[in-house]
């Protein structure tokens, strides 16, 4: 392959990778703020404590990576409804700093936390072997973690298609991201669609977790460290909707690869170049509304 | 001939397939008592938000004594001389009364460009607020924040601050909403006090109120003009009638 | 204006008179200076004598109350809310740094002029851009600016000295006459003086009638420009001059700390300001004083025990400071605080 067409097939796969994980980790955060309006800075911190369940699964008790990133997906979901209920609903209709700065200081109790019982040092999941090495595609090899990671991706954009479009609670949920007191004038239960959808956003974000931490490394810090990124694809997304997340997770990741790989230390500026420009010209985001 | 107050020339406004405001085209002589009705969601405030700049139009112009306000911006505007009161209060709810008055005086005399003179000190703009507030019998309210008074009297400062603008134009989008009726007198008489070189037009539903004061009327229906007259024209004419029987029969039915 | 037959019953001129000045009285009254208002500065000149070991954390915290009180003109009294204000901060601190290390300029004074109109030019033209618009945008906006600006920084390391930045800042005497000890107490007070002068200056802006528009414009942004209130230039001026604050709030850090790298310009430093303000509270000029001595003490304190007790404490407080806020348990303080005239409205 000629080395230009190389080097573009190699932006693309590594970016789709990224895109994929920022999409994982930042659809639940589009969701929650377009259907409450509640900018959740915290929800890095769920994509922590989920890497690091899985990272306990995995090495303590036993469980098999695959098994574990579900249990993972599943208790961090659980542990959000009791911050929802107790915490979060607390800030529905506060303004947006408020809500800032309360996600801000959870995240920051949530790493002290981690920091003290598992220690600042970077931690990596043992994966299954059947996960490691490459793929080969021609004259081309792909690292297989990295097609394992957009495979899944694919496959939630595909279910999260699904439930959006063709189920009764998407089309609920997008009545109320929509027009929320209409919903809830049509008889949604718009308190008990929202506490559902922060679970899955959640449980979302923790799989995100899980899944990077090969890739990323996982420490406390994780929390905090690609909130950053997670913004930018909100506000460059759209937020409330799942196709913008994912159109501003392809449009941020490859250009932040392509960045990188063109650059080197200096690419690392493209991504918020990039940021700033579309929402210069979109604020909304590129399928955001008003 | 002095060019009239108001002079709007086939305004139109889309959102993209829906158009709120088609070819509108009227104009309103100085000194004036005009009133704007029709149905719900005929585009009335459109209209209003169209004339202040609140919202640009799609094509046509607006003209302000003559002067060609198309372009301008809504503040632009306002400065030339257009002053406005809206559908629900648009107040500063945390502030006292008098502070309320005093921005609008500030910003007209540009006093609220010096950023080292205490406001304290700036008696002109003082002494004006006072004198607006005297005449609405608001002077023992000036100290209380706006969100303390009734509504009735929240109203009254919304129409304070439109009138320290001195305004050549005055739009007034259904001033008497949602005042409780033991209160609307004391909208309706400040109405019918207004300075009589201030061209006045109104937004309103209550038809005993646009009858008693306003000289031309002008009907608006689907974002287009119906027809525009004197209130025995209006009254007397057959369109108007059924547009507003449906509305009137829904409204006995609650 | 036609005031014939006014509403109310006629009164004598002598009670109009007197319901028209007391009407007035707040308004007028608000600017002076009040007997509380010392406090700060009793408060600072004492734990000068009462902590004199402490001093170089006094000066710290003292330079971060003036970061605090820029921010308090924009977020608390504007009313806009943005992500990237360690930006000036970092651009003062550069001009001060660069002055002195490569122009060769030591004198304090200067450095602290050039830091002001490097930060405000900053201000001027990224405010210029950015205040058209608001909420997550311009969250983002700001954020990503301020990192950008990190980056360039890095990119231009051999003027900026990169993330090991740029050491030896050393500045010339206090008035060609006070010499700098190594515990800080020149630096204290240097600093101390700074803030005096700055609160000085933004609390005449505060209280000036643009002032009152800047509150106008975060009570009812549309009102305003209802009322013709040139609303987008009234936030650019404002925020340039909060740019200049936070940049003097640099220079003095880059100053009396002879040592300035990137890190100045890290979200962690926009983060903590953040926090610093509102837990004193927005809007009365002087939460920057209250919740900048609180953070820092409590940094220097908990962060003794281990980092993870101040990252706990600290989020804690924050949680603490919004939910108490949001159920209004500070009201009947607030009220007080308001009633001393202090500041406009929240």
């Amino acid at each position: 392959m000629p080395p230009v067409a190389n080097t573009i097939v190699s932006i693309l796969f590594d970016g789709l990778a990224w895109a994929m994980f920022l999409f994982i980790m930042s659809v639940g955060l589009s969701v929650t703020m377009g259907l409450m309006g509640v900018v959740n800075l915290a929800h890095g911190a769920f994509a922590m404590a989920g890497g690091y369940l899985v990272i306990t699964a995995t090495a303590k008790w036993g469980v098999p990576f695959l098994p574990s990133l579900l249990i993972t997906f599943v208790a961090v979901g659980l542990v959000s409804v009791l911050l929802e209920r107790s915490l979060y609903s607390q800030l529905y209709g506060a303004s947006e700093l408020d809500q800032v700065l309360l996600t801000i200081g959870l995240t920051f109790m949530v790493i002290a936390i981690y920091t003290y019982f598992y220690g600042p040092q970077p931690q990596s999941i043992r994966v299954p072997s059947y996960l490691l090495g490459e793929l080969h595609l021609g004259d081309r090899s792909f690292p297989t973690y990295r097609v394992f990671l957009i495979v899944v991706g694919a496959a939630l954009v595909a279910v999260l298609w699904y439930g959006f479009e063709g189920t009764k609670i998407g089309a609920m949920i997008r009545a109320a991201v929509d027009n929320r007191r209409m919903a809830q004038s049509v008889g949604i239960n718009v308190d008990r669609l929202f506490t559902m959808t922060f679970a899955v956003g959640s449980g979302l974000a923790a799989l995100g977790g899980g899944l990077a931490s090969q890739l990323l490394g996982l420490t406390p810090s994780f929390a905090v460290i690609y909130l950053v990124f997670f913004l930018l694809v909100v506000a460059v997304g759209g937020s409330g909707s799942v196709w913008g997340t994912l159109a501003g997770a392809l449009v941020l990741g490859i250009s932040d690869t392509a960045g990188k790989y063109l650059f080197a230390d200096a690419g690392s500026f493209v991504i918020y170049a990039v940021a700033v420009l579309i929402l210069l010209v979109r604020p909304a985001g590129l399928y955001g509304r008003e | 001939m002095t060019a009239p107050a108001l002079e709007i020339e086939k305004l139109q406004r889309s959102f993209g397939a829906l158009t709120v405001a088609n070819n509108i085209s009227f104009a309103l002589p100085r000194g004036g008592r005009y009133a704007l009705i029709g149905p719900n969601g005929a585009g009335k405030t459109t209209l209003v938000n169209l004339i202040t700049g609140r919202l640009r139009a799609s094509a046509g112009k607006v003209l302000l004594e003559g002067d060609d306000l198309t372009a301008l911006s809504q503040a632009a505007r306002t400065r030339r001389g257009i002053a406005r009161t809206f559908q629900v209060n648009q107040l500063f709810r945390g502030l006292t009364v008098l502070e309320n008055v005093y921005l609008a005086i500030g910003e007209r005399t540009n006093a609220c460009n010096r950023l080292w003179r205490s406001a304290g000190k700036e008696t002109a703009v003082l002494d004006e607020a006072l004198d607006h507030l005297e005449s609405l019998a608001l002077v023992d309210d000036a100290d209380k924040p706006v969100r303390e008074l009734p509504y009735g009297r929240q109203r009254l400062v919304e129409i304070a601050i439109a009138l320290a603008q001195r305004p050549k134009l005055l739009l007034l989008d259904e001033p008497a909403a949602g005042v409780p009726s033991s209160e609307s007198h004391l909208i309706l008489d400040v109405i019918s006090r207004l300075d009589p070189d201030i061209t006045v037009l109104i937004i309103e539903h209550d038809m005993d109120l646009v009858f008693r004061f306003a000289s031309r009327i002008i009907v608006l229906v689907a974002g287009e003009v119906l027809t525009e007259g004197s209130p025995d024209e209006i009254s007397a004419d057959e369109r108007v009638r059924s547009v507003y029987l449906g509305e009137r029969r829904e409204d006995r039915h609650g | 204006m036609d005031a014939s037959r006014p509403l109310a019953p006629a009164v004598g001129g002598d009670e109009v008179a007197a319901a028209r000045s007391r009407a007035l009285a707040f308004l007028v009254r608000r600017d002076r200076y009040r007997l509380a208002e010392g406090l700060p500065w009793i408060a600072a000149i004492a734990a000068f004598f009462i902590f004199p070991n402490q001093m170089i954390l006094g000066g710290q915290t003292l330079i971060m109350i003036l970061f605090a009180l820029s921010l308090d003109l924009i977020l608390g009294y504007a009313g806009i809310v943005t992500l990237g204000h360690a930006a000036y901060f970092g651009l003062g601190a550069y001009a001060a740094a660069l002055l002195i290390t490569d122009l060769h300029w030591s004198e304090p004074f200067s450095g602290l002029a050039c830091a002001a109109v490097v930060a405000a030019i900053g201000g001027f033209f990224s405010g210029l851009i950015l205040l058209r618009y608001r909420g997550l945008a311009l969250l983002v906006l700001t954020l990503s600016t301020t990192i950008m600006l990190q980056q360039f920084g890095n990119l231009f390391r051999d003027f900026t000295g990169g993330y090991d930045g740029i050491p030896g800042i050393t500045i010339a005497p206090l008035f060609g006459r006070f010499h700098y000890d190594l515990y800080g107490h020149t630096y204290y007070l240097y600093c101390l003086g700074v803030l005096f002068v700055a609160s000085f200056v933004v609390r005449r802006i505060v209280y000036s009638p643009f002032g009152q528009a800047l509150v106008g414009i975060r009570e009812n942004d549309a009102r305003m420009h209802a009322l013709g209130s040139p609303v987008h230039w009234r936030l650019v001026v404002a925020y340039t001059i909060s740019a200049a604050v936070a940049g003097v709030a640099g220079a003095l850090f880059a100053q009396t700390n002879t040592l300035v790298t990137l890190g100045v310009f890290d979200f962690d430093q926009s983060a903590a300001v953040l926090m610093m303000l509102i837990l004193g509270g927005a809007g009365w000029l002087y939460g920057g004083f209250v919740g900048a001595t609180l953070y820092m003490v409590l940094q220097n304190e908990l962060a003794k025990l281990s980092p993870e007790f101040w990252q706990f404490g600290i989020g804690a407080l924050l949680i603490a400071v919004v939910l108490a806020n949001r159920h209004r348990l500070f009201g009947r303080f607030a009220r007080r605080v308001r009633a001393l005239g202090f500041g406009a409205k929240p």
